[in-house]
């Protein structure tokens, strides 16, 4: 292939999953366990580590392995790869904690549909080192767990009063139930693009006023 | 150099290739995937048994220990994976008491299926409480059947037999919220209409069949503590 490797490991190489290209608030993927295994703070760390995993997994492997794998089967056996973590994953979770399993439910085998994990094997883990595609997958990890938990905190917070299972507001407080329903997902992930764009608009501007 | 001509230049990689690949990383994927369900195996079924322990202590209580059994066709056998029959659990207290009996249940909800345990008491021939083993009900409104009080104080819940022990002398009933009358009958939840329904509706389905075959089996029940 003509794309010349580039082999050095820089901080944005880390970084780039957590900001610039953040799965969910910049690349809009994975959107379908963001919605819904977000309606609490735990499910959604649960989601997010369970992703980690694979995506870390997986990675390395098809990095390893990309010097072997024939251009025409290689989604095939990129499937086969991210199929096999999340079996793994979905035995794990079930020998953790039984309640947290069936508060998933589907969403853990489908972490297999997940394109985030697709697309960084195809895009990412495949054209570079197994370090780097490590670092890589890890800041992706992180991005896309950092993105459940701030729809989880907010969700749980306003829709069970609660944060991780803890009481915050007494009896008293009158939980705002839509926040926990699948309804509450959209609204919630709309409000946190709008503070990213918003975010996004006046860094440019803030560069210019430091330059000159 | 375009891209089309740069696939031309790449050879096809020949069929056997491809074959061994595959092959390759499904052996692998299988060898993992194998690896990790024998690992994990005994730790989901201790993770299962602890939670149908919780379940159970919690719907009789007072439970000390308990006994699976399969009632199959008016007999009572140890229970073996793989034997046909219903599998129910008797709750014995420290003397080897027969304290009561837990079966499960199930029935459609709003969402799904509401899988629940029940504890029926032989000896005020009720049902003591259920626990949900899954449901996939409404948080806030349709989950209300396991934290609600005034729903929960539906229990005990009449479910005598009629005078030929075939079915229940009052099937058991979920009626409006606030017009419950009778011991046989389960008061909803206003909001969660559907979910306290399928509550009564599974209680009933079971009893109704499971109660009749069992009855005749209390007191080989009663000496299975030994």
């Amino acid at each position: 292939m003509s794309r010349k490797r580039d082999n050095t490991i820089t901080w944005e190489t880390f970084s780039e999953g957590l900001w610039q290209n953040n799965p969910v608030f910049v690349m809009l993927l994975g959107m379908c366990p963001v919605l819904a295994v977000t309606n609490s703070a735990i499910n959604a760390l649960a989601m997010g580590l369970a992703t980690t995993f694979v995506l870390l997994a997986s990675g390395t492997l098809v990095s390893l392995l990309s010097a072997q794998i024939p251009k025409q089967v290689r989604i095939a056996t990129y499937i086969v790869i991210i199929a096999t973590f999340v079996t793994i994953v979905d035995y794990v979770i079930q020998a953790i904690s039984l309640d947290l399993y069936n508060a998933m439910g589907a969403f853990i085998q489908l972490i297999v549909a997940n394109c985030i994990i697709l697309g960084r094997a195809e895009a990412y883990a495949s054209r570079n080192r197994p370090l780097k595609a490590i670092i890589n997958a890890l800041g992706m990890g992180a991005g896309f767990t950092i993105a459940l938990l701030c729809l989880g905190v907010v969700r749980e917070i306003l829709g069970a009063g609660s944060l991780f299972g803890f009481d915050l507001f007494g009896p008293s407080f009158q939980p705002w139930v839509v926040m926990v329903l699948p309804a509450g997902g959209f609204l919630v992930l709309g409000a946190w693009l709008l503070l990213f764009d918003w975010l996004k608009q006046r860094q440019p501007e803030g560069e210019k006023v430091n330059a000159a | 150099m375009s891209s089309a001509e740069q696939e031309l230049q790449q050879p096809a990689a020949p069929s056997g290739r491809m074959i061994a690949v595959l092959s390759g990383i499904a052996m692998l994927s299988g060898f993992l995937v194998v690896l990790t369900a024998q690992l994990t195996a005994p730790i989901i079924e201790e993770n299962q048994r602890r939670a149908i322990e919780q379940a159970i202590l919690q719907i009789i209580p007072g439970t000390a220990y308990h006994k699976e059994y399969l009632v199959h066709e008016g007999n009572l056998a140890p229970a073996v994976k793989g034997e046909p029959g219903r599998t129910i659990y008797a709750g014995y207290d420290q003397q080897g008491e027969l304290l009561g009996i837990a079966a499960k249940a199930g029935a459609q909800g709003y969402a799904d299926m509401i899988h629940l345990l029940y504890g029926y008491d032989p000896g005020c021939a009720c049902i003591r409480g259920f626990k949900v083993l899954k449901m996939a009900e409404t948080p806030g409104l349709g989950d209300k059947i396991i934290t609600d009080p005034n729903f929960q104080a539906n229990f005990p819940l009449e479910a005598k037999l009629d005078s030929q022990g075939l079915a229940l002398l009052n099937p058991i009933v979920t009626v409006k919220q606030g017009t419950k009358k009778n011991a046989w009958e389960v008061d909803a939840i206003s909001g969660a209409t559907i979910s306290s329904k399928a509550v009564g509706k599974a209680l009933n389905d079971s009893a109704q069949t499971l109660l009749p075959e069992l009855h005749p089996l209390i007191d080989q029940l009663k000496e299975g503590s030994q």
